[in-house]
């Protein structure tokens, strides 16, 4: 696979109007990582949910509206975190790079 | 049960790749992980496909459970070794399944796939092909099950453990954040029920927090030792691994899994719900 594709999965056949969607992509030297697992951490911290990357490195959430940090580990690498605000009807894109 | 007899490393399982009594289990929410590269040797379940009944809203029965292990090559006095992602949330489940209908030997995984994934063990595509068996499964064990009616009665005087996200046991959600929000009827908990989300029970890497550890995590939402205890989720998987730790690890001795959950309790007329961040009264 040569390059990354950009952002998160395919948004066909899903109900966005009435999902507050984060999703994604992970990245190392602009190559999708297949491996890695996304961490969804609430405002305060706590965990929420997590996800396998897909082969091409991408990840999708239907969260609640609000505040969330997603935190990637992924193998041979540091772990990364990024917020994101979720809302009802839009869908948040996180690169993540690692 | 101990963390002993239930739990084995990642170092063990590649000592034991070659060994025949030993059957490793691949066990994921994602049911095309496997697929993607799974441990060498392992044998794919599909919690979907081949543990549910389809028709009822049930898991397979007796008959069929023997069906499926023997048609997988899996043997009576077999140690089946299962392991999954997301800290073994549907190996649990696999797991309290085969107890439920009296297989012996089982063991999960400690840190499941995405331990060894991010330590880049070894992962193959090739599929093992394992000779056919005629396994015989037990009488149900009715001692780790709940059911409904049961459930109601503990309201105030068994230890009820809600093991979803804080926001689904508010009632903020309905489901696990990344699925669809699909399930019962209405959000909250069944009153009196402590919030203990089932992720706790593990380190980031998907082991298990240590004996202490756990411990202390129930205690401080409340569960009393000296009473039965009932957990529950959403669809019964995630309650599944709680009830491992609890049941399995620490070794309490009165633990069942309400498999029917929330999907199952917040959709029935006549039964008390609690909603918000406080347990609520019996």
């Amino acid at each position: 696979m040569c390059g990354a594709i950009k952002g998160g999965p395919s948004l066909e056949g899903v109900d966005v109007a009435n999902q507050a969607v984060i999703q994604g992509i992970v990245t190392r030297d602009d190559e999708p990582v297949g491996n890695a697992y996304v961490r969804l951490l609430d405002a305060g911290g706590e965990f929420t949910a997590e996800v396998p990357t897909s082969a091409t490195g991408q990840f999708r959430f239907f969260a609640a509206p609000g505040s969330w940090t997603l935190r990637t580990l992924a193998p041979r690498a540091e772990v990364v975190e990024r917020k994101v605000v979720a809302q009802k009807g839009s869908v948040a894109e996180v690169a993540v790079a690692v | 049960m101990s963390r002993e007899t239930a739990l084995v490393t990642a170092d063990w399982v590649e000592e034991h790749l070659n060994d025949p009594k030993v059957v490793l289990v691949e066990v994921d929410e994602d049911t095309e992980a496997y697929d993607k590269g799974h441990i060498p040797g392992a044998i794919k379940l599909d919690w979907k496909k081949d543990l549910q009944d389809g028709v009822r809203h049930d898991f397979v029965s007796k008959d069929r459970l023997e069906a499926l292990l023997s048609e997988k090559g899996i043997a009576n006095d077999d140690t089946i070794v299962f392991y999954g992602g997301n800290n073994n949330w549907f190996a649990a489940y696999a797991y309290w399944y085969l107890k439920y209908y009296g297989h012996q030997n089982l063991r999960l995984l400690d840190g499941g796939r995405k331990k060894w994934e991010l330590e880049s063990r070894e992962l193959t595509t090739d599929v093992p092909s394992r000779e056919a068996t005629t396994y015989t499964a037990q009488e149900p064990n009715a001692d780790i099950r709940a059911f409904r009616d049961e459930v109601v009665e503990a309201i105030g005087t068994k230890n009820l453990i809600d093991v979803r996200s804080p926001d689904e046991y508010a009632g903020r959600l309905l489901a696990p954040a990344h699925l669809p929000q699909e399930a019962a009827q209405i959000g909250g908990h069944i009153p009196t029920a402590g919030n203990v989300p089932w992720s706790k029970a593990a380190n980031e890497d998907g082991t298990f927090k240590s004996d202490e550890e756990l411990a202390q995590l129930y205690s401080e939402a409340g569960l009393d030792e000296n009473k039965d205890t009932i957990a529950y989720c959403r669809i019964g998987e995630r309650s599944s691994h709680t009830w491992f730790v609890l049941h399995e690890i620490l070794g309490y001795p009165n633990v069942k899994n309400y498999d029917g959950s929330w999907s199952e309790y917040g959709s029935l007329r006549g039964v008390p719900v609690a909603v918000g961040d406080q347990p609520g009264q019996a």
